[in-house]
């Protein structure tokens, strides 16, 4: 589904060094080190596995003033990109679906179930092409049937299979909470250890344009308690390809949450095998003065609102948590040892959200190191409505964050 | 050992064959006819009746005598017909037909007049072979085993009834907490069809799954230790009574919920037929068993699944073990339509019904359906009417049912019933039966003191097996995944 949306202009920014100069075996510097504060507004995105995307060229200029659109559409990154440089570009789903196809072909035991993922592509055509090329069983079309189908996965992760099951929305997945919670999540260990339940549960959340209340939910607030299972949530297509073959090679149950605006978003990935690690954060944009965690959707949010802050001369440091469950302390506490303000922006509800969780983790671990009581920004704590003004306020905007910054830098 | 199948009748295909849904292949093998002659419902014996698979059962005539026999008040009393005569002797192969083989001609012919009456209302299945064998006396009977498969069957019995009676009491003495079910009265249907499996064929079980484990292999000192909660148990204790998994076995599990099991079975068999076809091990038939109860069958999780595996012709066997109970909720309360194996049909696959008081009837069919799951026919569904002999669990005080219907049932208690099968046709001895009784309980003896004395989980034990790849739990504040911290399974650090 191809739509234009609002958020951010830091996707436009984004295009890449020659990445393969650094490679996981021989980084040149911890990942986990933070980098010196450049002076110059332009985005550095450093990456777990310690490469390093700069963004040097005019267009990361233009990205200071402020950009109406979330996502650059194909004309502008195109204006970019040139086929000398290494990589290639590609969009989010696409990224997913290079992720699932590289795996397919190096593990014949990976299999896809979902509704319409087979002969229709995926409903957000990340398993196009597919079946044609692995065959219906392997890219198996299901019955409407989620819970009958989730468990069907994990029978199938149980006796030697890799399933990724797809949830069409994540909001269906409702119906499988029986067997993620009951047989995901526990069957390692209620059986002493003896199955292992290698799933990967993928599928679009979160709020969109006016998708009505029950296609805009975010499961992974429900999620987080069940024992056993490892939720992720990607934002770019780097982390998108890198996590979706994280998750596939992870012997544990992940369910990935992906997002329904962040489809289009374009980038250039490198053309070699990476993953990305299934536990650690991201750093998204080293800072000073505030530490900001967000995940999914709203890091373009978050960077948009930054784009404001740095120019009110705030220096935020962002980090996309990208590990849901569970969360990355280290990468945090660094941050929050440096900056020791905290402000979490999620999208999940207020009540019980993965917001509240990371408020309550990091007060635990780090209140000697904080100055002020952490801001979570959540959405409001009410069915998403149609309409489209409402449903902008449900969720959080840049302006929010920009306040709640102020707020806290006080 | 194999049945005179092969002397059927042909011209009962023609009627059967009007009874599968078209979109099926009518491939009729006599096994498969065989197969199907196992139904139950003697109130279609009819000239006219129509055979019982009809996809269409308003269209049926018979199909109010069918509700006439399944008044509630009958089955307050007697939930399904008694074929009386053969009560004491529910083994006995008796000399009329099956009532609705679908012939007339047949039924006339082979009935004894003064037997049909009641046969009419029998409440059991009785085997094709039964047809063929009118003319012969029960000495030269081709018998359904041999003596070491008798005995087999019979060992497999009893381990079953001796190790529930005794996780009774070891309940009672404090050995054992929690929700307890046992399995006492319905052993027919897991010797009856876990022996014929293979060892890389898997089971699937609810919560009632101790027997089931046990007939598959697993020992009975893992089940035991399990039970008692010990790190030795076939789940280092960690699941329970109702979740006994086993990896050598291919016991699936033991599942709390209801219904939750039959999509995991769904999958196992998916795996079957995916490593055949996808992963080209053209060897691969490994069959999945489901076993399941009557309150199951009104779950959504039962019939998404008889759609999936019918759809795309999994190697599973659905089988039902209606012991007519859900805790204190009775299957005909319950249920709109209660005859559960005509569900099969419904989705397009053979539903059949079978006595599962009598370990014998049960392998019959059992062999035909796994038989179908291995040739790549596709799933099958098997309605077993047994009877718990116990309460639902362990602290299910049991004063709902009523007393006449569990006499009914204990007089048709397996065991027994398979003991004067074996004896009356000089298949054992007294003697041999005794031996294996008395071995029987020493194992058990032993199984329960191994679990004694083995250790409680060590407080190390807690956070094990959370997770396959123990990284899941995560990165620290130190720099560290927390499971290289050494204590870290202990649970003192924090997550």
């Amino acid at each position: 589904m191809a739509a234009i949306f609002q958020g951010v202009g830091a996707a436009a920014a984004l295009s890449s060094l020659p990445s393969n100069s650094f490679d996981s075996k021989n980084i040149l510097f911890s990942p986990r080190r933070s980098f010196s504060v450049r002076k110059a507004p332009s985005f550095v995105v450093v990456r777990s596995d310690g490469t390093m995307n700069l963004d040097l060229n005019p267009k990361g200029r233009r990205a200071q003033q402020f950009i109406a659109n979330a996502v650059a559409t194909k004309e502008d990154s195109s204006a970019a990109s040139s086929s000398s440089k290494p990589g290639h570009e590609l969009l989010l789903f696409e990224a997913l679906r290079e992720g699932l196809e590289e795996e397919m072909e190096r593990d014949p035991r990976v299999c896809v179930m979902g509704e319409d993922v087979g002969h229709y592509g995926g409903s957000y055509k990340v398993t196009k092409g597919l079946a044609t090329k692995f065959g219906d069983l392997r890219v198996l079309d299901t019955p409407i049937a989620e819970n009958s189908f989730t468990g069907m996965g994990i029978g199938a992760a149980m006796t030697g299979l890799r399933p990724v099951v797809e949830g069409m929305n994540m909001g269906f997945l409702l119906l499988a909470f029986n067997q993620i919670s009951n047989n995901c999540g526990m069957l390692h260990y209620t059986s002493g250890g003896q199955f292992t339940i290698p799933i990967v549960i993928r599928g679009p959340g979160g709020v969109g344009r006016q998708l009505g209340a029950e296609h805009s939910q975010r499961l992974e607030s429900y999620f987080q308690s069940v024992p056993g299972i490892q939720m992720v949530a990607c934002s770019t297509p780097y982390n998108a390809k890198g996590l979706m073959k994280a998750a596939l090679r992870s012997e544990n149950p992940v369910i990935l949450f992906e997002h329904v605006l962040l489809y289009n978003l374009k980038e250039r990935i490198p053309d070699e095998d990476y993953i990305c690690n299934l536990e650690e954060a991201e750093m998204v944009r080293p800072g000073e003065h505030v530490t900001i965690l967000t995940y999914s959707r709203m890091r373009y949010h978050v960077m948009q609102a930054a784009k404001t802050l740095v120019n009110k001369g705030y220096d935020p440091e962002v980090i996309d948590i990208r590990s849901l469950k569970p969360f990355d302390l280290y990468t945090i506490g660094n941050s929050v040892k440096k900056t020791h303000r905290v402000l979490i922006v999620e999208e999940c509800m207020r009540t019980g959200g993965i917001g509240a969780s990371l408020t309550a983790a990091i007060t635990e671990n780090f209140h000697d190191y904080l100055d002020a009581p952490i801001i979570c920004l959540s959405s409001q704590d009410v069915p998403t409505p149609y309409a489209g003004r409402l449903e902008e306020w449900t969720v959080v905007q840049p302006a929010q964050i920009v306040t709640a910054v102020e707020q806290l830098c006080q | 050992m194999s049945l005179s199948h092969h002397h059927l009748n042909t011209n009962i295909l023609p009627t059967l064959s009007a009874t599968i849904p078209t979109p099926f292949p009518l491939v009729f093998s006599a096994p498969i006819v065989s197969f199907l002659s196992f139904i139950f419902y003697s109130p279609l014996s009819l000239p006219s009746s129509p055979p019982i698979f009809s996809p269409f059962p308003s269209s049926l005539p018979t199909r109010k005598k069918m509700a006439t026999a399944f008044s509630p008040s009958k089955f307050a009393a007697q939930p399904f017909p008694l074929n009386t005569t053969s009560q004491n002797n529910p083994l006995t192969i008796p000399t009329t037909a099956s009532p609705f083989l679908g012939s007339t001609r047949k039924l006339i012919r082979l009935s004894s007049s003064s037997n049909l009456n009641i046969r009419r209302r029998s409440g059991t299945v009785v085997a094709v072979s039964d047809v063929v064998k009118e003319n012969k006396s029960k000495s030269t009977l081709n018998l359904l085993i041999t003596k070491e498969e008798g005995l087999e069957l019979y060992e497999d019995m009893v381990l079953g009834r001796a190790f529930e009676d005794m996780c009774a009491q070891m309940y009672y003495r404090g050995k054992m907490f929690g929700f307890v079910h046992l399995y006492n009265g319905q052993e027919a249907i897991s010797t009856g069809f876990i022996k014929l499996l293979k060892q890389q064929d898997s089971v699937v079980s609810t919560y009632r799954d101790h027997v089931h484990a046990l007939s598959k292999g697993v020992s009975a000192r893992a089940v035991m230790s399990e039970l008692f909660g010990k790190t030795t148990g076939c789940c280092r204790g960690q699941g329970g009574s109702m979740h006994m998994f086993s990896r050598e076995h291919n016991v699936l599990g033991g599942f709390a919920f209801i219904g939750e099991g039959i999509p995991v079975a769904t999958g196992a068999a998916f795996t079957s037929k995916y490593k055949r076809e996808v992963l080209k091990e053209a060897d691969c038939d490994h069959v999945t068993l489901a076993f399941f109860g009557d309150g199951t069958c009104n779950n959504g999780q039962f019939f998404e699944c008889l759609n999936m595996a019918a759809l795309w012709k999994l190697p599973i066997v659905f089988v039902v073990e209606n012991n007519l109970w859900a805790i204190g909720m009775s299957h005909l309360r319950a249920t709109s339509d209660p005859q559960i194996y005509k569900k099969g049909p419904a989705f397009g696959m053979p539903g059949v019904h079978v006595n599962g008081m009598d370990v014998l009837k049960v392998r019959e069919v059992a062999k035909e359906a796994i038989g179908r799951a291995r040739r790549g026919e596709g799933p099958t569904l098997v309605e077993c009417e047994t009877y718990r002999f116990r309460g639902h669990s362990l602290a299910d005080p049991d004063e709902l049912r009523d007393p006449a219907e569990k006499a009914h049932y204990a007089a048709r208690d397996p065991i027994t019933a398979l003991k004067k099968y074996l004896i009356e046709n000089s298949l054992a001895s007294e003697a041999d039966l005794k031996a294996i009784d008395k071995k029987i309980d020493e194992v058990v003896e032993e199984a329960v003191e191994f679990a004694d004395e083995s250790p409680v989980p060590p407080r190390s034990q807690l956070l094990e097996n959370v997770f396959a790849d123990p990284k899941g739990f995560g990165i620290g504040p130190d720099g560290q995944y927390r499971c290289e911290d050494p204590k870290f399974t202990e649970g003192t650090a924090q997550v």
